[in-house]
């Protein structure tokens, strides 16, 4: 029965028990006590330092890495979590190669940034696996506000309000809460449960009662909400994903990144994952890199990723491409899919490569797949919600919209570039302001 | 490549690169792997009488760091040698015998009386030693027992033992200074009146590096309690060659030779040392920290330098800043400078904009896209810009041409020397004339 990586099909079980463990282990496991040390010594402790700027959350970084230097990593801890609540799963998600550490002054001056993002993970996990939680809620306000979505938007959000005394109820569509954290990230960034226990360790502000199981227009409504709670945040992501419009499409063995992305989250041991021994990704952003690698990993012989655009136009990062690469993912830009062929099952993939303005040059490219993982894009799915901007929700900079007393934030929202950091700050950002509507006069 | 060779009061070395008297030189073993590493000479770890002193026997030593922990300062709590008196004769005996080239100094702590000092001489002459160093500089635990530092600090005691040494031997006396004083240039000239061949300092600092904040307790703790130590590395290198300098521009002491010692790591510390006086130097922390391989770039570094400088003999260096060592009032007040920060060169951290616009002048400009420049109005020269920037010749100071007009004064910068002794605001200054 053995299968390896030449098996065609997809199958499960195609490594050696071992080198699942090594694949899926932490991609940069923690700075031990002396690495952060080292690291923080070279900080320069800028002057409104522009990696502050960076962070669409504003942890005031120099101080933190400071505290860190001095021996006091839990304060560090502290300084992060009261700008990022995330903090732990930002500092292990974070492109921060294009945030805080692309402004960090030493990355100019010597090509080589602070370390910023794993600092970061040092001072979060020191405090959080001591089970500290360092906020305390204030007297109940007697106020009580929905939040539509456990992911980092809604958790941010929820936190905040349940911090100024406020009573949260989150609701969310999937069984467990943590959103993309805990269904829509690479598992190698965030190993051993991480996700569930920073959302465990979030809820220990109390104030916030979860429901999981329970989706905006089917349990809910946006109006029955309206009526029920002071206040409503809407930040349930884009549950809805991009079709690719060719022939074929609907064959056996093509299937959406997300979803494979989530089975592999969920899944108890990878081991008993299927996957394709010839995989070909479509996409060119994080969702596609995470599909990608993890295929790999999980054992398939060929992987290819295949971006409809120039490799200067893809949304995931260099770091994430070059890891990609690393991982022995073939990257092909400037390719369009044109049609699928196979008998009931898909067996082969055909693109037609195209120039800066998406015209067909003429070229083809056909590549065997058993497996193909669309990763094109998410759209926002829901009737009867406010005003949409671009196919999302059009919000002002503290996360208003359309409809009094609803707010919302993360990637359903407009503005933003959909990253976990982004969804933290817009979440936190809409609670200070629907707790200063409640606590107006 | 320059020849280094030194001739410090009649005592010959391959190079002016010396180990202080101090844990590295405490046996034959250690001071092989010098020797053999390439250093120029040593100075034996101090003997005394016997029944021999002993040490401590929890840590000896505490510490001060910079970034990454590197050592910055040393602090140390370790008597005298503590193996009996034969046992070192015999080993520098055998050493001086095997190493011929090398300098070979003794450095001696004997109770202040005659007698122990004509008894301990004769057994060092018998070594072949180069010649002694008389430890008047240790500040912990001997001067509790009336030597070390408790004698270095007392010149009328200086002057006595060293005429007392003078007189019982024919080797050169080099008599090794406390900076625990206010003016050094006391005991050096106590030391001159005495005879001594030449001086050396510093010795170390009295000092406590810091407190174990759980104990409460002084670093390095004994069983909960610390003692003061002595104090030395690169932290107190600036308070040495102050030291150094001030012997070397005193008139009264005009021909006293002095071996450099206080946090000398690198060619550069060396080279300055001597620059102010020093006629060779003695290195101790430097060689505890990173071990004795460190003479090589030591004596690299130097030779290079005297190379670049066109310079043949280690002598040309010694004493070449001395002249420009002078007082504050003789400053020139005419001179003006302005700080320049080089766009090319700047990492935008904002160092030189927080120093200068919470603790100084406020002439340090930030643009929205962190573009630091220098307000000329406003700009004193104070040189902390300079200081705090962490990119080297990033700024710099750039003097004013006479003629031109100070910005921050209103003032033409006369060409013309002054300074504050005929300065108008100088209440003495009608006086002087």
């Amino acid at each position: 029965m053995a299968q390896d990586v030449f098996t065609p099909g997809i199958v499960p079980g195609r490594l050696e028990p071992g080198e699942y463990d090594s694949h899926f282990s932490d991609l940069h496991p923690r700075l031990d006590d002396h690495a952060a040390l080292v690291a923080a010594d070279r900080c320069y402790f800028c002057h409104d330092a522009p990696c502050i700027t960076a962070c669409p959350t504003d942890i005031d970084i120099p101080l933190f890495i400071r505290q860190i230097a001095t021996g006091t990593p839990d304060a560090a801890a502290k300084t992060i979590l009261s700008q990022n609540i995330m903090g732990g799963m930002c500092a292990r998600v974070c492109p921060t190669e294009q945030l805080c550490e692309e402004a960090c002054v030493r990355e100019k001056a010597e090509g080589k940034p602070v370390l910023i993002g794993q600092l970061q993970r040092y001072a979060t996990d020191h405090l959080q696996e001591q089970g500290i939680h360092p906020f305390v809620r204030a007297a109940s306000t007697g106020r009580k506000i929905a939040v539509v979505g456990a992911g980092p938007a809604g958790l941010s959000c929820a936190h905040r309000l349940a911090m100024h005394g406020h009573d949260v109820v989150v609701f969310d569509a999937r069984p467990r809460p943590g959103g993309l954290n805990e269904y829509g990230i690479a598992s190698y960034k965030t190993v051993e449960g991480f996700a569930a226990a920073e959302v465990d360790w979030l809820l220990q502000i109390g104030g916030i009662e979860i429901r999981t199981g329970v989706a905006l227009g089917r349990e809910e409504t946006l109006a029955g909400l309206r009526d029920q709670y002071d206040a409503v945040f809407l930040g349930m992501g884009l549950g809805g994903v991009n079709a690719l419009r060719v022939e074929g499409e609907d064959k056996d063995g093509i299937l959406d990144a997300v979803d494979f992305i989530a089975d592999l989250r969920q899944a108890g041991d990878v081991a008993t994952l299927p996957v394709g021994r010839d995989v070909v990704v479509i996409g060119g952003g994080m969702t596609a890199i995470d599909a990608a690698v993890q295929s790999k990993l999980l054992g398939a012989l060929n992987v290819t990723l295949v971006y409809r655009r120039g490799r200067d136009r893809m949304n995931a990062s260099v770091y994430e491409q070059d890891l990609a690469a690393s991982r022995g993912v073939r990257i092909v830009t400037s390719a369009m899919p044109v049609g699928v062929t196979g008998n009931g099952a898909v067996r082969e993939i055909e693109f037609s490569y195209v120039d800066a303005d998406m015209k067909p040059t003429g070229e083809t490219l056909r590549l065997a797949a058993d497996q193909v993982l669309k990763a094109i894009g998410q759209t926002l799915e829901g009737e009867g919600l406010p005003a949409l901007d671009g196919g999302k929700i059009a919000v002002d900079a503290v996360g208003r919209t359309s409809v009094d007393g609803v707010w919302a934030g993360g990637d359903c929202a407009s503005g933003g570039d959909d990253l976990t950091v982004t969804a933290v700050a817009e979440g936190r950002d809409a609670a200070m302001d629907i707790h200063a509507s409640l606590t107006a006069g | 490549m320059a020849d280094l060779k030194s001739d410090f009061v009649g005592i010959k070395s391959p190079n002016p690169f010396w180990l202080a008297s101090a844990p590295p030189t405490d046996k034959e073993y250690n001071v092989r792997r010098a020797f053999d590493a390439g250093w120029g000479g040593v100075v034996w770890k101090t003997l005394g009488l016997d029944p021999h002193v002993v040490n401590v026997n929890g840590p000896r030593y505490g510490a001060v760091y910079g970034a990454d922990r590197r050592l910055l300062g040393l602090n140390n709590i370790e008597l005298i040698t503590d193996r009996p008196l034969q046992t070192n004769l015999d080993e520098i005996k055998v050493v001086k015998r095997d190493y011929p080239d090398r300098a070979m100094v003794v450095s001696l702590m004997v109770p202040c009386e005659e007698e122990p000092w004509k008894y301990i001489l004769p057994l060092v002459e018998d070594t072949g030693a180069d010649g002694v160093e008389l430890n008047f500089g240790c500040p912990h635990g001997m001067s509790e027992r009336g030597m070390g530092s408790a004698v270095g600090q007392v010149p009328e005691y200086i002057e006595m033992v060293t005429r007392w040494v003078k007189a019982n031997t024919r080797m050169p006396v080099i008599v090794k200074l406390t900076p625990n004083i206010t003016d050094i240039r006391q005991p050096a000239g106590a030391a001159m009146r005495g005879g001594a061949d030449a001086v050396s300092l510093i010795n170390t600092i009295n000092s406590i590096t810091s407190v174990d904040l759980d104990l409460f307790a002084p670093e390095p703790t004994i069983d909960g309690k610390g003692a003061h130590g002595g104090y030395c590395g690169p932290a107190v290198k600036p308070i040495a060659l102050n030291m150094v300098a001030e012997i070397a521009r005193s008139p009264d002491l005009q021909g006293l030779p002095v071996s450099g010692i206080g946090g000398i790591t690198t060619w550069r510390d060396a080279a300055e040392f001597m620059a102010l006086g020093a006629g060779n130097v003695q290195v101790c922390t430097a060689a505890m920290t990173y071990g004795f391989k460190i003479v090589q770039e030591m004596i690299s570094g130097l030779s290079d330098y005297m190379d670049s400088k066109g310079m043949t003999s280690v002598d040309e260096i010694v004493g070449r800043a001395v002249p420009n060592v002078t007082d504050w009032n003789q400053l020139n007040l005419n001179y003006v400078a302005k700080a320049t920060i080089n766009q090319d060169l700047c990492i935008s951290c904002g160092r030189c904009f927080a120093a200068c616009e919470d603790t100084s002048h406020q002439a340090i400009a930030m643009s929205d896209d962190r573009t630091f420049t220098v307000i000329d109005d406003e700009c004193v020269a104070c040189n902390l810009c300079v200081n705090v920037c962490p990119v080297e010749d990033c700024i710099t100071m750039e003097q004013m041409a006479p003629g031109t007009t100070d910005p921050r004064t209103g003032k033409v910068v006369e060409p013309e020397y002054a300074n504050w002794t005929t300065h108008p605001n100088n209440p003495a200054a009608k006086a002087a004339e």
